[in-house]
């Protein structure tokens, strides 16, 4: 699995993931800048957080319109991998790869603090190393992470069992007090129709190391090296 | 602009009689308007230190891993590895009261450039701030400004927010402290100086382009405020994190090249300061042309090009030959890239604008005769010492302490780290509230890095000796808290109007405090900033030396936390006599601020640290809290509610009143964690070292030793209260 980190102006967390991807993958990933456009090499390509272009319009949509965004949709709809979090997972929302959209938290504050994901499907490539239904603990860190999306566009990604993972307490059990930015169906990821493209708010690049609190978010990394 | 350079100008600009004429007498004429505002920003109390240089001068800034002390952009220490730290805290006190949103990202935007100007890449940000009493009307806005404002550029830039401290009193009702910290790492044999040189070589401005904004904030942060200072609002500058996040990537790329002469931020005072510092430092001339700085309004004149503090903007000299080089890297970033001059060897700094030569002078006497004074100073009256046994025990253990760890001052600071990105960047070992200190981690290293604040601004106004000596041990004591070698520190000294004689001796009765415990505790001053006329309508804020600390730990493994681990048992180290006097205790149980503040034993600080470091690096002890606001009950209960596990407490030692033990807040004592504290305790007392057994860990509540329990869950519930209760009405209130 060759992997590269789409380099937008403004992204800042394409240094944790380059290490969590290292972690696993063995090797060192490829760092792409955003008027690349050649991604023939690569079977994952992963949009890492941050502020892409500021985030002065809507969060990802002047990233949505970069040279590479197309590359990016050709990528997937040839059945490559892609992952987008926090900033990349809105980014695949403002680019359409992924629907739906993030809006401003319900609380109205940039949230940075520890949350708990269940996992809602374990028979992906991203979230094979996980057991169904359990939860592990990742890292918000987002001002617009509020899953937004009308009901039949909700309806359909349940009914055909897109939603890759809830914001849950521990013991997983999915409740509107830990549902802390407002998501529709408390949802914190989703996957594309094939499965490829899996875009999420929460960080778990942020703990591939017990160093740092914890290795809950490493299953994800592993998963993706097998896959 | 034809306006006529006089005496009740200079004034108006901020200048003295006295320094009107010496300015006269250096220029050999009247003064264009342009270069008056230089004169009076360069010798501005924020810009030229008048007021505080000859006390600054008392402080040891020596050390063998000390690169470069006080006098670059910051400072530079050796961490080993072949790294080096770089790092310095500032104030945006001012600002942050007029706009607190932009006052407090622009301050945190400034302290980030000071630091990546040097070839840093900057890994973490920590905020002191002080802010007036929750009860006054403004309080809860600026509140919410300040940690939006921070969050709102820290976040965005990617860099992570990992500590700092947040306090109240209402001497801060109408000037809040916000305290900027940037740590950042750099080769050290690759580190970035401002001193031009070349004759010939193309001075380039690059970042943002220049607007009206923040003319003349060097002058507004170097007078008191009054009634009317919120209308000064066009003196605050915008922040745009993401172009300094560009700034910060273009600079290092271009830093990993051979092509940077000089380079020097353009901070307060704007093109004015970088420009005369770079060229005053290299002993070079420097001459500019305005018609070629990119402006983003139309119409600017030469005076308002020189001063304008728009954010985001850096100043460099190149090599000639590498011109074309860095031009194309600030193109990939898509960010102005301008050459505006060139050095000289005329010694003078000359700026020229459509053709008209606006400033000619000479460099040497403007940086060299700049204002100097020894202003009186006043001794700070000595308070007496209060006796416990004299101070009614009102409320008992339990009450006090349920009220004591829900106060303002103690209470869970959750609500503001929760908006502060602190994970970014992967390296966060020691996350906010989970140790004494931030641990962060140098990437790809074991080593790590631990920061933290401190300062306890009522112990200054007691005793300002005392106080700027313990603010600098607290920070030597949290960064041992975790296990790290404390290395140096940076200081940001905030105090009221330097023109009034008890104020200056409260500034010198600090640095001579500071300077004893730098001394004592090897541990040097190498960056600072200053920050007087902190004060609304003549009312002076507490005087506040904040002191950033800064240590290293080989192995990040080894790092400490406070939360309280189950079964083991609970040592204080250090001496307890039972200190009342300026304790929290006294504050929030009899509305009482007096007495004596407890007194520093740097001696005892130096062996209590040593051995708890020792004995952190060696395993034994397993959690550590220093013991601060609060005493060691409040401590106690802090490492409880961090893990969820109670404890049994032992009676006190019976000459000592109960309040006075549990609240009191004497100095040098650490809460350790260990298996055995028999063979503890027999280690520290063979070493000297006072150590007492205070109980036992396990369970979920706080058994006290006068026989009251209360569960963690209780005390969790009073600690997180305060900030959410307080701030969900204020934004109703003030949210539009």
């Amino acid at each position: 699995m060759k992997a590269g980190i789409v380099i937008f102006p403004g992204i800042n967390r394409e240094r944790d993931m380059a290490i969590a991807l290292q972690s696993s993958f063995g090797t060192v990933p490829k760092m792409l800048w955003h008027k690349h456009t050649d991604l023939a090499d690569l079977d994952l390509v992963v949009i890492p957080g941050g502020f892409s272009f500021g985030d002065y319009l809507r969060c990802g949509a002047m990233a949505a319109h970069s040279p590479i965004m197309r590359a990016v949709a050709e990528h997937a709809a040839k059945g490559g991998y892609v992952l987008g979090v926090c900033n990349g997972f809105q980014i695949l929302t403002e680019a359409g790869i992924l629907p739906g959209a993030l809006l401003r938290n319900a609380s109205l504050r940039f949230l940075s603090m520890d949350t708990h994901l269940k996992v809602e499907r374990a028979d992906t490539a991203f979230t094979r190393q996980y057991q169904q239904g359990q939860t592990f603990r990742s890292i918000l860190a987002h001002g617009d992470g509020n899953y937004f999306a009308d009901d039949a566009t909700l309806d359909r990604l349940e009914h055909e069992n897109l939603v890759a993972f809830r914001y849950a307490t521990k013991s997983g059990d999915v409740t509107p007090e830990v549902n802390l930015n407002g998501s529709a169906r408390s949802i914190a990821g989703i996957f594309s129709p094939n499965l490829r493209v899996l875009g999420l708010m929460p960080h778990p690049e942020d703990l591939v190391d017990p160093l740092m609190g914890g290795i809950d978010g490493k299953p994800l990394f592993d998963a993706l090296a097998a896959a | 602009m034809q306006t006529q350079v006089n005496e009740s100008l200079a004034r108006s600009f901020g200048l003295s009689a006295q320094e009107y004429n010496q300015m006269l007498a250096i220029m050999g004429r009247i003064p264009s308007i342009t270069e008056l505002g230089v004169f009076s920003v360069m010798w501005s109390e924020h810009c030229s230190y008048k007021s505080s240089r000859v006390w600054l001068k008392q402080l040891p800034t020596k050390a063998p891993w000390v690169i470069l002390g006080p006098g670059e952009n910051a400072g530079v220490v050796d961490i080993g590895d072949g790294l080096a730290a770089i790092f310095k805290m500032e104030s945006h006190n001012h600002p942050s009261f007029i706009e607190p949103y932009q006052g407090a990202a622009t301050g945190v935007g400034g302290i980030l450039r000071d630091v990546f100007t040097m070839g840093a890449r900057p890994i973490a940000n920590l905020n002191a701030l002080r802010f007036g009493s929750p009860d006054h009307p403004k309080t809860r806005r600026v509140v919410d400004g300040v940690v939006r404002g921070i969050g709102g550029y820290g976040n965005c830039v990617g860099v992570p927010t990992v500590g700092g401290e947040v306090n109240f009193h209402p001497s801060y009702d109408g000037n809040p402290l916000v305290n900027a910290m940037t740590v950042g790492i750099a080769r050290k044999d690759r580190i970035f100086l401002s001193a031009a040189a070349g004759i010939g070589n193309p001075v380039v401005y690059v970042g943002s382009k220049t607007g009206r904004d923040g003319i003349h904030g060097a002058t507004m942060a170097s007078t008191e405020f009054t009634a009317d200072s919120e209308g000064k609002r066009p003196t605050v500058q915008v922040g745009d994190p993401f172009t300094e996040k560009l700034l910060i990537e273009a600079c290092l790329e271009l830093m990993a090249t051979d092509a940077i002469v000089a380079i020097q931020d353009m901070g307060a005072a704007g093109l004015t300061s970088s420009a005369v510092e770079m060229a005053g430092k290299g002993g070079v001339g420097i001459e500019l042309d305005l018609d070629q700085v990119p402006a983003r309004e139309t119409g600017m004149s030469a005076y308002e090009f020189m001063l304008s503090e728009s954010q985001e903007r850096m100043l460099m000299v190149l090599r000639p030959d590498r011109e074309q080089l860095a031009r194309d890297i600030f193109q990939k970033w898509d960010l102005d890239f301008a050459i505006i001059g060139h050095i000289t060897d005329t010694g003078h700094i000359v700026v020229r604008h459509h053709g008209v030569t606006e400033v000619d002078i000479p460099l040497a006497p403007l940086n060299d005769q700049a204002p100097l004074y020894t202003r009186p100073t006043v001794d700070t009256p000595k308070q007496e010492k209060l006796n416990p046994a004299r101070v009614e025990d009102r409320l008992g253990l339990s009450r006090a302490l349920e009220l004591l760890v829900g106060c303002p001052d103690l209470c869970s600071r959750a609500w503001v780290w929760d908006q502060y990105d602190s994970t970014v960047g992967g390296q966060t070992v020691k996350r906010p509230g989970a140790a004494d200190a931030a641990v962060v981690k140098l990437e790809g290293l074991k080593r790590a890095l631990a920061l933290t604040t401190d300062c306890t601004p009522r112990y200054c106004l007691a005793d300002p000796e005392t106080g700027g000596a313990q603010a600098v041990a607290e920070a030597w004591r949290n960064l041992t808290a975790v296990g790290a070698r404390p290395l140096a520190i940076t200081d940001n000294m905030n105090f009221g109007n330097p023109e009034k004689p008890e104020i200056m001796g409260q500034f010198a009765a600090a640095i001579r405090g500071m300077a004893a415990a730098c001394e004592a505790l090897d541990f040097p001053v190498v960056s600072g900033n200053v920050s007087l006329y902190n004060e609304t309508e003549g009312k002076g804020i507490l005087p506040t030396p904040t002191i950033g600390g800064l240590g290293v730990l080989e192995d990040a493994s080894q790092a400490v936390g406070l939360a309280l681990p189950p079964w083991l048992d609970i040592v204080v180290i250090g001496a307890t006599i039972g200190w009342l006097g300026q304790s929290l205790w006294l504050r929030e149980v009899h509305g009482r601020e007096d007495g004596a503040p407890p007194p520093v034993d740097l001696a005892a600080e130096k062996a209590n640290g040593d051995f708890v470091r020792t004995h952190i690096l060696n395993g034994t002890i397993r959690a550590c809290h220093d013991v601060s606001d609060g005493g060691i009950l409040v401590a106690l209960a802090e490492m409880a509610m961090a893990s969820g596990i109670g404890a049994r407490l032992w009676t006190h030692p019976r000459d000592i009143p109960g309040h006075a033990f549990w609240f009191g807040e004497d100095q040098a004592r650490y809460l350790v964690a260990v298996p055995d504290h028999a063979n503890f305790t027999r280690i520290a007392e063979a070493a000297g070292i006072a150590a007492v057994r205070l109980g036992t860990s396990g369970g979920q509540d706080l058994t006290l030793p006068d026989g009251g329990t209360i569960s963690i869950a209780a005390l969790r519930e009073a600690h997180d209260r305060f900030f959410p209760a307080w701030m969900n009405d204020g934004t109703k209130k003030d949210t539009p």
